[in-house]
């Protein structure tokens, strides 16, 4: 066998390599920035100089021959420097207004769409689904695909009251993160559990172990080790699953999506919010989701119509409360709505403060 | 190559819409690609089915531990052979970015070339982590490709019970709310702790993440163990100039009901001029002949709301730092957690600045490695041992800046009191003396 080599152990690369040669000069000591239009953010540092950067959505998973074509619009009508946002959209940067046209043109033409700034609806940050994850649900990239879709309209305006993320997960775990408007993979069934594999494959205490509710005991199956599930306890979280396989927490018909609200990241006016379920029980119904579209596009238009400017879905539900987001949306309020995990009587209205 | 395409009945509707489609891409890759033909079969299935089909194993470089995400496909048929074996391993490698996100066309044509020559020709920019994620490659293949990403600069990046690729905001580079060297920060701390990163013995995954300011652009609070938030001390800088512009295009009103009235702590007011606040802690920019915007800096807890809107008129202060959050993650077990503060304020401008970052990083991470349980997350150990447990165990003291509100009930022994109020007292003629 060939003589293997020793890692070179770098680490993060440093950027001033790859970063815009104004970037580079101004390093810390911006001072300004606009948004011309839809797509494109102006900025302005003390020494004024100036650059301008047009922004574009991408698929995320990309084949090389999208990547290439990508930096080949970077040389041919941008300065050859791009970066991607925490939302997988590729900004490219100029330090020449005139640019800026011609660029969003170049992008458009290739089917990139140019907005995803200011008060649009952005990108979704989302998972690897049945393409990459082991424990997937659904497949993230085809619900974005499908719901993006459905909202490049409010990608290429920025005509929301503020910023609005969305973000996708594939399992409950939500590798997405939080976001205004989430779209998860919800479970509703304990795992169905395969006697015959559990012995070879599962570190029996350690998935006792990673149940939230204790409701995994040990076992003995025909005679063979194995587990079982007090279904009465089983929240059909699914963090038995990825431990151990044979718990076969997903499920064509009853592995549903279910979909959150009000997560917010910034600290601007409240503080971070996480999201709260508004709705479940909705189909996992490739290719293209639609009734999953269905009520995000539903929550947006009300949103749209009702929040006042820099209102977040979640500084906008602050103000007209929750019972009022079930009214507008039409979305039905249930008992699963009402919490009863740790810390839960924090979210309860221990006042007379009720809005008619 | 020669292989025949197969049906993708299902996926083929994800190609029509505006919005670019990852299966053009994957159906363009698997003109050249056998490898692309078979995951489109299997990705296929899963759509019919509803179902995914992948499992995990052990697949990595020579001299370290994590970085590759094995992928063999359970799809067999009745004799245990691959449905579609060209994709019957599909690995993934994380590799690292530069900080920031930035790429010069070659630099991306070059990430090209190789994935073309080693793997599938399927590159996600990024995944949720920040990894570059270079997908499908056969398991001979991996250490070759890596060699070469590795020989040009770039590194596998955390999977396991691991310290994870981290992620820092553009900041510095194009944002004028930014308050330190994000890049810079994120390069002491992960590229001084590559040993956690490369070999995962940690309890589980941990994960540093910075933000310039507390818009938070990389969601640290909410997802990092460790969160570096950038914030000032002193005042809201003003130009008045752009103030005034602001006021000019959009109009008093709106300065008092988008401005003002969303203040979240009401430090903003609308005064006439003869009648602002004298002395230190306030900013002041005059509107128009009669009244004057005045910010109680005291007050403003650093939101980000009022310069978010009038960028430029309103500007992060001079005495510029951070602060740190610990304990933010996701969902498993016990629930979300977001961060918590355990140091309101450090300057980060200096060497020294930065090495006390990287001290508290792996105080930390010391910490960690040595208190939690398995498969604990720092949020989880902190709710289960105590904030100030952890707080004692890392050696940093107390501070109502930590806390909403003191405790509401009387459930604690507190025969120590004397002592901590001598403690507290100390500290205070210490920071006086300072
Ligand atoms: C078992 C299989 C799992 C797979 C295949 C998986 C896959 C992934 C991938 C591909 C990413 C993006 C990684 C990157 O950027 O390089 C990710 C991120 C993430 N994962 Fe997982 N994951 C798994 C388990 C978990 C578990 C058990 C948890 C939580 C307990 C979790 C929580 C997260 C979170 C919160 C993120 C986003 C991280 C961030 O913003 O830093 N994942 N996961
Ligand atoms: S959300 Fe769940 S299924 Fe999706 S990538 Fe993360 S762990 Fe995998
Ligand atoms: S699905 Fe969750 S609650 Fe149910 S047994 Fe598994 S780990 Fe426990
Ligand atoms: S977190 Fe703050 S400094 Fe960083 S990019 Fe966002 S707004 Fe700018
Ligand atoms: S940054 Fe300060 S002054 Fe401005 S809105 Fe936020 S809390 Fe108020």
């Amino acid at each position: 066998m060939a003589e293997l080599r020793q890692p070179i152990e770098s680490g993060a690369p440093d950027p001033k390599p790859y970063m815009h040669p104004v970037m580079v000069k101004n390093y810390g000591k911006w001072v300004f920035h606009s948004h011309p239009r839809p797509g494109v953010l102006y900025h302005r540092a003390e020494s004024g100089d100036e650059i301008w950067t047009v922004k574009a959505g991408t698929q995320r998973q990309m084949d090389t021959y999208t990547i290439r074509k990508l930096a080949e619009i970077a040389d041919k009508y941008g300065d050859g420097y791009v970066r991607f946002t925490a939302r997988s959209n590729i900004e490219y940067m100029v330090a020449d207004e005139k640019k800026v046209e011609p660029l969003i043109k170049a992008l458009t033409e290739a089917g990139f769409p140019v907005g995803g700034t200011a008060n649009s609806v952005s990108m979704v940050a989302h998972t690897q689904g049945w393409l990459h994850c082991d424990i997937p649900g659904t497949d993230a990239s085809g619900v974005v695909k499908a719901l993006m879709d459905e909202l490049y309209d409010e990608f290429v305006k920025c005509e929301m009251p503020n910023r609005v993320k969305l973000s996708t997960s594939c399992c409950e775990i939500n590798c997405g993160g939080q976001a205004d408007i989430a779209v998860i993979v919800q479970h509703t069934k304990p795992p169905k559990i395969n006697h015959d594999l559990v012995a070879n494959v599962c570190e029996r205490p350690a998935v006792v172990a990673r149940c939230p509710v204790a409701a995994i005991r040990p076992a003995l199956v025909n005679g063979k080790p194995s587990l079982e599930v007090d279904e009465k306890k089983c929240i059909c979280c699914g963090a038995c699953y990825p431990p151990c396989p044979p718990m076969q927490i997903n499920d064509p018909e009853h592995s549903k999506i279910a979909i959150w609200v009000g997560g917010k990241n910034s600290n601007a006016r409240s503080r971070p919010t996480f999201h709260k379920l508004v709705a479940a029980g909705l189909p996992n119904n490739a290719p293209r989701w639609p009734e999953v579209s269905a009520v995000v596009k539903k929550i947006l238009s009300v949103y749209k119509a009702d929040a006042r400017p820099w209102e977040r879905m979640r500084d906008w539900i602050d103000r007209i409360g929750w019972p009022r987001f079930f009214e507008k949306t039409g979305l039905p309020f249930t008992k699963y709505h009402i919490d009863d995990w740790k810390g839960h009587r924090v979210t309860f209205n221990a006042s007379a403060h009720i809005r008619f | 190559m020669a292989k025949q395409m197969i049906e993708t009945p299902l996926l083929d509707q994800l190609e029509s819409g505006p919005w670019p489609s990852f299966v053009t891409g994957l159906k363009r890759l698997a003109k050249e690609k056998d490898m692309m033909v078979d995951l489109l079969g299997q990705l296929e299935t899963s759509y019919r089915t509803r179902k995914g089909y992948w499992k995990g194993g052990t697949v990595g470089v020579f001299g370290y531990g994590g970085g590759v995400i094995p992928r063999f496909t359970e799809l067999k048929d009745e004799n245990d052979q691959p449905l579609f074996p060209d994709a019957a391993e599909f690995h993934t490698l994380r590799v690292q970015p530069p900080a920031g996100m930035h790429y010069t066309s070659d630099l991306l044509r070059w990430m090209c070339d190789v994935w073309d020559k080693y793997g599938s020709g399927l590159i996600a920019f990024h995944g949720q982590s920040g990894d570059i994620m270079f997908q499908g490659i056969k398991t001979e293949n991996v250490q070759a490709a890596f060699d070469e990403l590795n020989e040009h600069g770039f590194d596998l990046g955390g999977a396991g019970p691991a310290l994870r690729t981290s992620m820092s905001c553009v900041g510095a580079a194009r944002c004028e709310m930014s308050c330190y060297d994000e890049a810079r920060a994120l390069r002491t701390v992960i590229n001084n702790n590559l040993d956690d990163m490369h070999r995962p013995a940690l309890p589980y995954k941990f994960k540093f993440k910075f933000s310039g300011c507390p818009n938070d652009c990389v969601n640290a609070i909410q997802r990092s163990d460790m969160a570096t938030i950038g914030t000032w001390r002193d005042n809201i800088q003003v130009n008045e100039g752009l103030v005034q512009e602001w006021v000019a295009k959009h109009g008093k009103t709106e300065l008092v009901n988008q401005v003002i009235n969303m203040c979240p702590t009401k430090a903003i007011r609308l005064v006439p001029k003869d009648q602002v606040a004298k002395g230190d802690g306030y900013s002041v920019a005059a509107v128009d002949a009669q009244d004057c915007m005045e910010i109680d800096n005291h007050n403003c807890v650093r939101c980000m709301h009022c310069l978010n809107v009038i960028p430029g008129g309103l500007l992060p202060g001079k005495d510029k730092g951070v602060t740190i959050l610990v304990g933010g993650k996701g969902v498993l077990k016990i629930g979300a957690t977001m961060g918590t503060v355990i140091i309101p304020f450090m300057k980060l401008e200096s060497d020294e600045d930065f090495e006390k970052l990287n001290e508290l990083a792996r105080n930390i991470l010391d910490f960690f490695a040595e208190n939690a349980l398995e498969h604990e997350r720092t949020g989880e150990m902190i709710d289960r041992i105590g904030l100030v447990n952890f707080l004692e165990g890392i050696g940093l003291d107390v501070d109502p800046h930590m806390i909403l509100e003191p405790r509401s009930n009387p459930y604690v022994r507190t025969d120590g009191w004397d002592e901590e109020v001598a403690k507290w007292n100390e500290r205070k003629a210490a920071a006086k003396a300072g």
